[in-house]
């Protein structure tokens, strides 16, 4: 897809070379294409101005004072305490600084799991066919039948102790392939019978050089997308996981901070510097990969363009 | 089940001629093997998920008796001396003290009969007296709004995606859809937060007032349904996006085909190609989305349940998990799957009923 948009316009004469041929071969189509797709800069607008805030935040905050009882507890917000502090003597500006990007670690480790095992999966089904595919077809549907987060809260109960986030992520990215390794595997066999395709493997490309060279780049697109919503299922799974008391207690993770305010009923106690800024965090996390993995829907799927 | 339907043709065979007879019979066939075919399936996925279950905690090594035993030991400060030989008589009890096979073959038996054993921290219960107790809650309010938004949605989205709707329902509908990114359980926050705490309205949390006992009286009633809104509104909000996007989707995909040309072509209403030609193609994906999705719906539920302390199946599966109740944890796990597999092997079994093209592909 990508270099359709590019070709499009090189094929306007540009003389001097250098900086400007790559302006206009490169920079030029990819302006052109954010304004025709809004939702895809808007969310990655909001992901990268959060990173960043984050970013300043390590920069000029302390935040040492995630940990429990390093200020007086349950101060609104002032000038000391900009978010406020928690029932524990937790600083909530340190929470959020220090949690959202381990939410995000968490997810895109899941993400990234999910999406190497799911595309290795749906490649080795779609293409080789016979026993193999018949194999993870299977497993595949008798996956889709048991929800991912049942299975991760009985292997989390089972082995009996906190997970580090980090083997959380890799944990919900082992639950989680099947659903894209569905997917990918009904584009692969769309793909598998297009002529240039059927080419390639007539003129004696090997299989992997086929999927490889051939199908691969076709597919990085939609690839992309399923990889932006695998990132989003993963961090709604790990929310969900540590708001049910099953987190690592000692990271100040988003949902762990949204588990404490249940524990506390911070609600109730009308203490909203403590639930809004974790929420607003999640809220902002979800809208942008939305926006961004509705965007690349657009890119991977041409018809979407037909706007009503 | 095809035995049955053989039957049930022999009755009535000699009213009807032979081509429609065996027309029938055919139809029949085809149904009754389908049925039978996703059924055997619906078995195939819970077996292998009541086995998943079983072998689990034997690969941790863990022993869930035991563990139990040990924190309530700590808790209660009590003496640690007598650990093992109470966890030997509650092992015997329990029937782990048997070679694995034979717990296997148990344990499966049991579930056969719906038997899923008996809770450890509130010892003389049953897990089946304390899950579907439970079960009615959230089968009570989830189910209804789970359908409800399933409707809405696709609705939604079916005008979103027709040329000739009215230009206002796009702003109407449009921050809606982003509404689908958020997750229930934090909806749910917002509005007890707003509805609940701020004005006052509807209660903060529960199923019914803590003062009442469940009885059939109309004031309990309308105290239930007061104690519903917001759970539901919680769910239904941030559901109806989710449908109406694919449904959106769906539907902008049938403006180009043939079928849709021709039925302008040939003069019919608008209302009529909108419903039977448009809405009727573009419903298949959402009804096998609905079966796609059915394990995420029912988890994110789960959550809603917890932030609003509602007495259904996420909450008890909650205080399981703080109790450490193995059996209770195991209990829920199985009926949430069994409701899932339940579910899509239904909607298997309807899909034909929406979609002839069905029928043709599986002879």
């Amino acid at each position: 897809m990508a270099e359709s948009f590019a070709s499009s316009d090189s094929m306007n004469p540009s003389s001097n070379g250098g900086w400007n041929q790559f302006n206009e071969e490169r920079i030029t189509p990819i302006k052109k294409y954010a304004l025709r797709n809004p939702s895809l800069i808007v969310g990655m607008a909001l992901l990268f101005g959060m990173l960043f805030l984050v970013g300043i935040g390590h920069l000029i905050w302390d935040t040492e004072m995630f940990r429990p009882l390093s200020t007086p507890t349950r101060l609104p917000p002032t000038g000391e305490h900009p978010f406020g502090t928690d029932t524990q003597g937790r600083d909530l500006l340190a929470i959020a600084i220090l949690g959202t990007p381990l939410t995000l670690r968490i997810g895109l480790i899941a993400g990234i799991t999910a999406i190497s095992l799911g595309t290795v999966a749906a490649f080795l089904s779609a293409y080789y066919r016979g026993v193999i595919d018949g194999a993870i077809r299977s497993v595949v549907d008798v996956g889709l039948a048991m929800p991912a987060l049942l299975i991760l809260i009985l292997v989390r109960i089972n082995v009996g102790r906190e997970l580090s986030t980090d083997e959380m992520g890799i944990a919900i990215g082992l639950t989680s392939w099947v659903f894209p390794a569905r997917t990918i595997r009904s584009q692969v066999l769309v793909m598998r019978e297009q002529a240039y395709v059927e080419l390639s493997r007539l003129s004696g490309t090997s299989g992997m050089g086929i999927i490889f060279k051939e199908m691969m780049p076709n597919l990085i697109p939609y690839i992309t997308a399923s990889l932006v919503a695998s990132v989003a299922g993963a961090i709604l799974a790990s929310i969900g996981l540590e708001a049910i008391g099953l987190g690592n207690f000692s990271q100040p993770t988003l949902g762990m901070t949204i588990y404490w305010n249940i524990q506390f009923s911070s609600i109730t106690l009308g203490m909203w510097w403590w639930w809004v800024p974790p929420l607003v965090a999640i809220v902002i996390v979800f809208v942008s990969l939305f926006l961004i993995s509705s965007g690349l829907d657009e890119w991977s799927n041409p018809r979407l363009r037909k706007r009503v | 089940m095809t035995e049955q339907s053989e039957v049930a043709e022999n009755s009535s065979l000699p009213k009807l001629t032979s081509l429609a007879r065996s027309s029938i019979q055919i139809l029949a066939g085809i149904l009754g093997n389908f049925v039978v075919k996703r059924f055997l399936f619906f078995l195939f996925v819970v077996w292998i998920a009541a086995t998943v279950i079983f072998i689990i905690p034997r690969l941790s090594g863990q022993d869930p008796v035991k563990e139990k035993l040990l924190l309530e030991a700590q808790r209660g400060g009590a003496m640690q001396t007598g650990l093992d030989e109470m966890a030997k008589t509650y092992q015997k009890r329990f029937g782990l003290d048997q070679p694995l096979w034979t717990q296997y073959v148990n344990y499966i038996s049991d579930l056969a009969r719906l038997n899923l054993g008996v809770s450890i921290a509130f010892f003389p219960r049953t897990v089946n007296d304390i899950v579907f107790e439970s079960l009615m809650w959230t089968l009570g309010l989830m189910g209804t709004v789970t359908i409800l938004a399933f409707v809405l949605g696709t609705l939604a989205g079916a005008f979103l995606g027709w040329p000739r709707r009215p230009g206002w329902l796009q702003y109407v509908f449009m921050p809606l859809l982003t509404l689908s990114a958020i997750p229930q359980y934090l909806l749910a926050m917002i509005l007890i937060f707003i509805i609940a705490f701020k004005l006052g309205w509807l209660p903060l949390f529960g199923g019914y007032s803590p003062s009442t006992l469940p009885n059939l009286s109309w004031d309990f009633i309308v105290d239930v349904l007061r104690h519903a809104i917001l759970p539901a509104f919680a769910i239904i909000f941030s559901a109806i996006g989710f449908w109406a996007i694919g449904m959106r989707g769906m539907m902008i995909n049938t403006q180009g085909e043939d079928y849709m040309i021709q039925a302008d072509a040939k003069g019919l209403k608008g209302s009529r190609i909108f419903m039977r030609y448009a809405v009727r193609n573009a419903l298949l994906p959402q009804v096998t989305g609905l079966a796609l999705v059915l394990g995420t719906i029912v988890t994110g539920q789960v959550l809603v349940e917890r932030v609003f302390s509602y007495p259904g199946i996420g909450d008890i599966l909650f205080q399981a998990i703080r109790l450490s109740d193995f059996f209770v944890i195991r209990g829920i796990v199985i009926v949430i799957i069994l409701g899932i597999a339940g579910a899509t092997f239904l909607l298997d079994v309807l899909y034909p009923l929406l979609d002839p093209r069905i029928k043709v592909r599986n002879t």
